[in-house]
């Protein structure tokens, strides 16, 4: 039975190869450890507005704005779109007072440029705004018990992460620096947990097990592997023939001429397939090591019950 | 499935077609744009007989060795293996390499002293390997050196993995644009003593030229300051090459085929995609959405599949009813697919589309690269 101390860390990056479902999965992992009075924030990127678009809102501003409440509404998500050109004039403005210098600077398109000519800058300002979120305290108080990332997927995580070999590399000292170095001893602590989004497809459970090894390696603390998609272990062990199968659909009142017996028994063996060889690629992430979790797929899409199924599923309050 | 609303793709004839000259496979990550890609290229050379080169940039390792790719080497190889006695086709395939393509093109610019210096450069070695967008610039670099050659019957592309599919259309101009370098002459300017008609302008970028000294150190500044020196020769080749691409990419040789999965975000970006297209005036050629499912019978709906489930005795009938599960699942994946894909077909219905069934296993030899052809085309 998994509860919020199986989710110790307060940073929780959610990767994944592109269409594995890391969105869905960061948002209902957000909505899970806001449950019992807490509050969480979910944070994305990359200017894609997936947020947004998983609840169906407008388009997010840049501001911590509240996006929805846990199944139960004891707690509270909040959710950013991290812009890397508000984030940097944010940034100078705290260092430097630009005020109207920095609106003219970015009606110039200099905002851009500098986001764009030193590679790692970016990212740092926004990695950067994620662990000030993370470390936010109002009134001594924590602002949030949890920020949830819904980070770059597996073939850029290492790269989005590693934010001090990117900036030493052309960076030598400044706030910057100092700005990755705190970035990066954040990251590599046991508050930071990388959280794995994969599907039981080869190609999604190859990235994901390459992209734990480059984490690993940069010495970034892994979390859990989340199978998004799994299908239910239906027919395991059964010998599915037509016979039974026509017997079966004549009680049931159902057509059992050959073709549709034929046809049930295609599906059912395409099934067994499938799930022979989701069972080695499940063994093959097994062996990587780390805790798994295994979320259904949602037959009819993902909705807020489906959202809140998900959360309900990775706390642990029900059981697949 | 999907392509009953829209008209079908007819990708034969678009293969077979002596005036495309170009397939370009984009949309969002992980909807099987390589596969495709390798798939009618293979297609192109085996039953159009066409002299076919395939250009990847970033594939799963299994299917870059079925297509005898084992390194990335920036040469296009031929594909050994395949069946072209009938039609003399010939496939070659080839891997991106951002980094020597970039080298490359620093090398037609410029001298060698001056490459030498850019090479060595701190912000040289950063941008080839990481600025985002070179990935995308570099990609169509090589389609227009892979082009101008006209050695080829057909190219086929496979874009980038993007943050967006839209980065493959827009990086190359950021990159010139960056490169063509007013931004960076006006970040130098203070540090030349030039004055500017644009004097306010300048004013704030000197504060601005400063908080990057104090942020980045001077270091950087300096190491700047002699990339823009070094490139400054090779300014007006790199935008001119970058223009003649894009020119290339509107002209009627040209046929982009956007390739999505039957998922909300990838049929959004498929959508999105399109739209720039058409704004751009590029020729869309059609929609491949891989990945969807399909029922082999069809004398049991859901209602009364559902029905059966409520009525059957799981005990008695336990592999019925497990296989009636199954069947349920399958059509509320399909219902929930067709559904998904209108948001697409809907908003383009003239555009051409094809849908691909899952392939029980994924793809990494050339049977099943063929396969997949054939069902692109059945």
């Amino acid at each position: 039975m998994m509860g919020r101390n199986e989710w110790p860390a307060r940073l929780h990056v959610v990767t994944g190869k592109g269409g594995t479902g890391k969105t869905t999965v960061a948002a209902a992992l957000a909505l899970g450890l806001a449950a019992g009075g807490h509050r969480t924030l979910l944070v994305e990127v990359e200017g894609r507005q997936g947020i947004a678009q998983l609840f169906g809102t407008e388009p997010l501003p840049y501001k911590e704005l509240r996006i929805a409440t846990p199944p139960k509404a004891d707690g509270e998500v909040r959710a950013l779109a991290v812009d890397p050109e508000e984030a940097l004039l944010e940034y100078l403005d705290m260092f430097y007072k630009l005020g109207a210098a920095g609106r003219a600077l970015r009606k110039i398109g200099a905002i851009d440029f500098a986001t764009t000519i030193a590679p790692g800058l970016r990212d740092v300002l926004l990695t950067g705004k994620v662990k000030e979120a993370t470390t936010r305290s109002d009134n001594g108080r924590r602002a949030y018990d949890a920020v949830v990332l819904d980070a770059p997927p597996t073939g850029r995580i290492g790269r989005f992460l590693n934010v001090t070999a990117e900036t030493a590399r052309l960076a030598k000292m400044g706030p910057i620096k100092n700005q990755s170095d705190g970035v990066a001893s954040l990251l590599r602590s046991p508050i930071t947990s990388v959280h794995v989004v994969t599907l039981l497809e080869e190609m999604p459970v190859q990235e994901s097990l390459d992209a734990i090894e480059e984490l690993t390696a940069l010495n970034i603390p892994i979390g859990r592997i989340i199978v998004n998609g799994a299908r239910p272990p239906l027919l395991s062990g059964a010998r599915v023939t037509k016979t039974e199968l026509k017997r079966g659909l004549a009680a049931a009142g159902l057509p059992s001429d050959p073709a549709t017996v034929t046809g049930l028994q295609a599906e059912a063996k395409a099934h067994l397939t499938r799930r022979e060889l989701e069972e080695s690629l499940r063994t093959d992430l097994t062996e990587a090591g780390y805790p798994m979790v295994e979320l259904p797929l949602l037959d009819a899409g993902v909705d807020r019950d489906g959202l809140n199924h998900l959360a309900e599923l990775l706390l642990g309050d029900l059981k697949l | 499935m999907a392509d009953q609303t829209a008209p079908r793709l007819d990708v034969d004839a678009l293969l077979a077609d002596p005036a495309t000259r170009i397939v370009v496979c984009c949309g969002a990550g992980g909807v099987g744009k390589t596969t495709t890609a390798a798939a009618l290229g293979l297609r192109a050379a085996e039953v159009h007989g066409r002299r076919t080169v395939v250009l990847t940039i970033d594939p799963a390792r299994r299917l870059a060795q079925s297509m005898g790719l084992n390194e990335l080497d920036n040469t296009p190889r031929q594909v050994k293996g395949i069946d072209t006695v009938a039609t003399g086709g010939e496939l070659h395939a080839m891997m991106l390499d951002m980094k020597r393509t970039f080298d490359e093109v620093v090398q037609t610019h410029t001298s060698p002293q001056r490459a030498t210096e850019i090479f060595a450069n701190p912000f040289y070695q950063a941008m080839s390997s990481t600025f985002s967008g070179t990935q995308e610039y570099m990609a169509m670099e090589k389609l227009g050196q892979l082009r101008s050659r006209d050695e080829w019957d057909l190219i086929v592309v496979d874009t980038p993995p993007s943050r967006s599919a839209l980065d493959f259309l827009d990086a190359p101009a950021r990159l010139s644009r960056f490169l063509d370098g007013k931004m960076l002459r006006l970040l130098m300017a203070p540090a030349r003593g030039g004055r500017s008609m644009f004097s306010l302008v300048t004013a704030s970028f000197g504060v601005f030229s400063r908080a990057v000294q104090k942020i980045l150190g001077a270091q950087l500044l300096t190491d700047l300051s002699g990339f823009v020196a070094a490139l400054d020769s090779m300014f007006g080749g790199f935008r001119q090459r970058a223009d003649e691409t894009y020119r290339i990419l509107q002209d009627p040789q040209t046929a982009f085929l956007l390739v999505a999965a039957p998922e909300r975000d990838a049929v959004r970006e498929a959508a999105y995609f399109a739209e720039r297209l058409v704004a751009e005036r590029m020729p869309l050629a059609g929609l491949v959405l891989n990945r969807t499912h399909d029922v082999a019978f069809d004398s049991i709906p859901l209602a009364d599949t559902e029905a059966a489930l409520a009525s059957l005795d799981p005990q008695d009938q336990q592999v019925t009813a497990e296989a009636l599960r199954i069947h349920a699942g399958l059509l509320r994946q399909i219902e929930r697919e067709v559904r998904v894909a209108a948001r697409f077909t809907d908003a383009f219905p003239q555009v051409p589309a094809v849908a691909v069934t899952a392939q029980p296993a994924d793809v990494h030899d050339v049977d099943g690269l063929r396969n997949i052809g054939a069902a692109l085309t059945a």
